[in-house]
């Protein structure tokens, strides 16, 4: 954690950000929450991120999440071609002691599964947001990703949400 | 029905608590499963012993890394694989559960991660053992001084979280034979190995008053109210699967020809 406060107070002294350092792709920015939230993403208040590229959706859980949940050692996904609707459970992780739920952000068919995570579900960790992705989803609603949270509300809210415990 | 606690003025959340006693363990799991899954109240569940021996893995327990499949098929040990996290553990009649099932927005200075449930666990057991032992949360387990009494498990929903415990009020030795040392262990275990690593609790305090104080350090943040187990309603509940499973002789039988 306290690496992450200086790299954090580092980049806002030397005003970092996305435009200035191309080769970062996706792009993200620091938060003062300490965890990242990366611009370009939706973001539900149970801590799952969707981006919508085309005619799929991509979930998985954020930096936060991670974070707050310790090193997973398991991840229960689904099979493809299942069905999920917004704010139920699809799937699990399992981290020190716990199985968290995990739950989807949006209503859609599953097309793909990270299979990956069967093996190394350490990604979940080390890559929330790329290696660490759990479904790909056909939107059966796509305007249900209004309601999501953009970056910015949601780095509000985790730090609301830290400040209050 | 009794209401214990000072809470009714201090408007303090209500708990449900059931007092059961040798409940099979397989029917505790799927109790506790289903009240965390389907009810919206809170809960504490106090299983003063189960009914048998039996085996139980976290979620994700890989059976041929966790037991000693020979003595358990021998001894016709049943294996359940249980819905939340953690490790495994042998329980019996001189296992004493208690778990706790809350709304996330009951205990509102913690947050629904693993962490921070622990954290409010140990206080909350730091209060049942004061002034009777050297307790401590260490990691992620209950200890005196260094020694393990008291082994946790979680499982987190979107706004609800359990936190239940198996405490090793005593154990026999033989026991111990059913699992193997596991290869993820805490750090504060080192090499130790099962007897040198766990303790009885009925050397600290006799067993009612272990199960007392812990109601009334519930009492001091909720408005726990006694109901009995018949009197719980599950009628307006869908069919419901379970995730806690009971291992088939199969499943173990094929770990005993791995192990061999």
């Amino acid at each position: 954690m306290a690496l992450r406060m200086w790299a954090s107070s580092t980049a806002n002294a030397l005003k970092l950000s996305s435009a200035s350092r191309p080769h970062l792709h996706p792009p993200f920015s620091f938060s003062r929450c300490l965890s990242t939230v990366l611009d370009g993403l939706k973001y539900a208040e149970s801590h799952e991120w969707v981006k919508h590229e085309g005619s799929v959706a991509t979930i998985g859980i954020t930096d936060h999440a991670q974070d707050h949940l310790g090193e997973v050692v398991y991840v229960e996904l689904p099979e493809s071609g299942r069905a999920v609707s917004k704010n139920s459970g699809f799937g699990a992780v399992e981290s020190v002691k716990a199985t968290s739920d995990i739950n989807s952000p949006i209503s859609g068919e599953i097309v793909e599964v990270n299979k990956k995570l069967t093996e190394t579900p350490g990604l979940v960790n080390s890559s929330p947001y790329e290696d660490g992705w759990m479904i790909k989803v056909k939107p059966s609603d796509p305007s249900e990703l209004e309601s999501l949270l953009g970056p910015k509300e949601y780095t509000k809210f985790c730090e609301e949400e830290d400040a209050s415990h | 029905m009794a209401v214990m606690g000072k809470a009714k003025e201090a408007g303090l959340p209500l708990m449900k608590l059931v007092k059961l006693r040798g409940m099979p363990i397989l029917q505790q799991l799927h109790l506790e499963e289903r009240l965390l899954r389907t009810s919206s109240d809170n809960w504490c569940l106090i299983n003063d012993g189960t009914n048998s021996p039996a085996i139980v893995m976290g979620l994700s327990g890989k059976l041929s890394e966790l037991v000693e499949a020979k003595p358990v098929l021998r001894d016709c040990i049943p294996i359940i694989r249980r819905f939340t996290g953690g490790g495994t553990v042998v329980v019996d009649h001189d296992t004493i559960f208690v778990t706790l099932i809350c709304n996330k927005d009951a205990v509102p200075n913690v947050q629904p991660f693993p962490r921070s449930i622990m954290s409010w666990s140990g206080l909350l057991y730091s209060e049942v053992f004061e002034g009777l032992a050297d307790f401590h949360l260490r990691e992620n387990d209950y200890v005196f001084g260094d020694r393990k009494f008291g082994g946790n498990a979680q499982s987190i929903t979107k706004n609800r979280w359990i936190h239940h415990t198996s405490f090793l009020w005593n154990y026999e030795v033989k026991n111990m034979c059913y699992l193997k040392l596991p290869a993820k262990a805490p750090q504060y275990r080192l090499t130790r190995s099962h007897m040198d690593f766990i303790c009885r609790m009925k050397e600290y305090l006799p067993r009612s008053e272990f199960i007392e104080r812990t109601i009334k350090a519930l009492g001091s943040q909720f408005s726990v109210k006694s109901i009995s187990l018949e009197s719980i309603d599950f009628s307006s509940v869908s069919e419901y699967v379970h995730t806690t499973k009971l291992l088939t002789e199969q499943e173990i039988q094929e770990t005993c020809t791995i192990q061999t």
